[in-house]
């Protein structure tokens, strides 16, 4: 459980577009680290990139290194699916299976993956749940469709989803921007919770969130339209708050960008 | 001096909304009119025609012989066997069909979705919309020409199956193909980051997601052939008894009873078109029917 990951001089294209430009950076586990920037500054594509999942898109590839634990998950011998098997990923807009019931959206990885016995499953299922802070408000209606829950229970739904595979890593892509405050709220405490198994990642355009939640922060920023993005400095999130080492991010943060 | 009472209560600043004025009111009116007519001319025909061969058709499906017996031995004036055999003959036709276009549509349309890249995906595309519109009567003679010109085969219900089959798939692969690319992209990642593979992500989320809207394609595509002459005046003989074997022997469908029976000037053979028309047009509401109901219990719940 919890890995570290080491990003060496990763570059992104899709197609012949050059997106993120060698970016290098150390995550430990057991940790929260945040990705900040403006939009198109590519901290969503080096999340997507972390997992192999990027590779969806048609026409993306990267050059470089993402080390997790010291082993290379672009190498040519590794399965992307393995990958993605170890390192969960949690998405901006809450996508539970809509014909799976709230349960069996739990356990999706499990029973996809081959597992059967049903009280195992029960188990795993509400051990999830729990740690994710949904099950008080479901466990009476776990036969529900997933579709029926709140958006913010969605998305907690989708984190007991993620976590039920017991990922080493976990990445969030923008978790709260689709939710109310009080849904962030309960999505903020539970990140906390989930240090303490998880290493995590969470790229966020809430600055006060990665205020919040995160031990360090990833500032990402573009020169222009058309331009590759890239990483400006990562830092303990106290002293990229308080005390940036480089202008971009100090302009970014206080509000005084562009 | 003399003020009326109007001029009396004028506010005086004219009230921001205003009544509904005369030459909106007349357009408004002469549009409603002209819709309403449209569309009662256009339920003419389609109620007309329901109503004739109800009329003209309904008492031979009254006969209990109608739906257990086929008109072996029956006089061309007499009043008496059924439309078994040809009830038997298009269900069978279109099931064989059926169980040969389906899992080829959808297949196909599984590539075309979430493989189909570059050159052979353009080209089955372009092929499928070629075939979409390929007459009934075309696609009979292509079938003629390779079963029976070529492999020398006999006419046989099979070679009508075939037919059917090439205009079955592309409506098949066509309606599958839209249901499938309204399955959101995100549920596709949602899965591969659980670390599901991608067969499997479109075998128990992807299709599960579309079923109902797949289900339902395929059940209206099978009303559509159903219904289809051309194959079955080229590519088999008609027959008045029961024949179960499809691939030998003539065998009579509910079109190529019409078609046979209209040669026959009694009235016992104006009953048997109509009859044999009603029953067909039930046919086809019955598997309409049955897709929307399917439609409605694979639908996916939100409650």
């Amino acid at each position: 459980m919890a890995k570290r990951i080491d990003v060496k001089d990763l570059n992104i294209f899709y197609g012949k577009f050059h997106a993120v430009d060698r970016v290098t950076l150390a995550v430990p586990p057991r940790s929260v680290t945040a990705f900040i920037g403006p939009s198109g500054c590519g901290k969503s594509t080096v999340l997507r990139s972390l997992n192999r999942m990027h590779e969806v898109t048609p026409g993306a590839r990267v050059e470089g290194k993402v080390l997790l634990d010291g082993e290379d998950i672009y190498a040519s011998a590794v399965d992307p699916v393995e990958v993605r098997r170890t390192i969960g990923m949690v998405f901006q807009r809450p996508n539970p299976f809509p014909t799976m019931s709230i349960r069996d959206n739990v356990v999706a990885g499990l029973r996809l993956g081959g597992m059967r016995n049903k009280k195992q499953l029960d188990e795993i299922a509400e051990r999830s749940l729990r740690g994710a802070n949904l099950w008080a408000e479901v466990s009476d209606r776990l036969d529900k469709p997933g579709g029926s829950l709140s958006g913010g229970q969605q998305q907690r739904l989708c984190i007991a989803r993620a976590i039920a595979v017991q990922p080493d890593v976990l990445l969030m892509d923008e978790p709260c921007s689709a939710l109310d405050p009080i849904s962030t709220l309960a999505i903020e405490d539970l990140i906390g919770e989930l240090k303490k198994d998880y290493t995590i990642v969470i790229v966020t355009h809430n600055m006060q969130q990665a205020a919040r939640v995160s031990d360090q922060t990833a500032f990402f920023n573009l020169h222009g339209v058309g331009q590759p993005g890239r990483l400006v400095e990562i830092d303990d999130t106290e002293k990229i708050f308080s005390n940036p080492g480089q202008q971009a991010t100090e302009d970014y943060i206080s509000g005084r960008f562009g | 001096m003399t003020t009326t009472a109007s001029t009396l209560d004028r506010p005086a600043t004219p009230p921001a909304f205003q009544a509904v004025s005369g030459s909106r009111k007349i357009k408004n009116m002469v549009a409603t009119v002209l819709v309403v007519l449209a569309f009662l001319i256009a339920l003419v025909p389609l109620v007309w025609l329901l109503i004739s061969v109800i009329a003209r058709g309904y008492q031979a499906l009254l006969s209990s012989d109608w739906w257990t017996h086929s008109l072996k031995g029956v006089l061309p004036k007499e009043f008496a066997g059924g439309a078994y055999h040809a009830i038997i003959g298009t269900l069978l036709q279109t099931i064989v069909c059926a169980v040969i276009a389906v899992p080829v549509g959808v297949l196909a349309a599984i590539y075309l979705v979430e493989y189909g890249r570059g050159r052979l995906a353009r080209v089955t595309t372009f092929m499928v919309d070629i075939l979409s519109g390929v007459p009934s009567i075309v696609a009979a003679l292509f079938i003629y020409a390779l079963f029976l010109s070529t492999f020398g085969l006999g006419q046989s219900a099979f070679a009508v199956s075939m037919a059917l089959v090439l205009l079955m798939l592309p409506v098949v692969v066509r309606s599958t193909e839209e249901m499938l690319r309204l399955v959101p992209q995100e549920l596709r990642e949602a899965s591969y980051a659980l670390g599901v593979p991608k067969w499997k992500t479109i075998v128990r989320i992807v299709l599960p997601t579309a079923l109902s809207g797949v289900v339902t394609g395929v059940m209206l595509a099978m009303a559509r052939v159903m219904g289809e002459t051309a194959p079955v005046l080229v590519l088999v003989g008609y027959s008045k008894s029961i024949n179960f074997n499809i691939f030998d022997g003539n065998m009579t469908s509910l079109p190529l009873l019409i078609y046979s029976e209209l040669n026959n000037p009694n009235p016992a053979g104006q009953l048997r078109v109509w009859g044999a028309a009603l029953t067909l047009i039930i046919l086809i509401m019955l598997f309409n029917l049955v897709a929307a109901l399917v439609s409605r219990f694979s639908a996916i719940k939100t409650k």
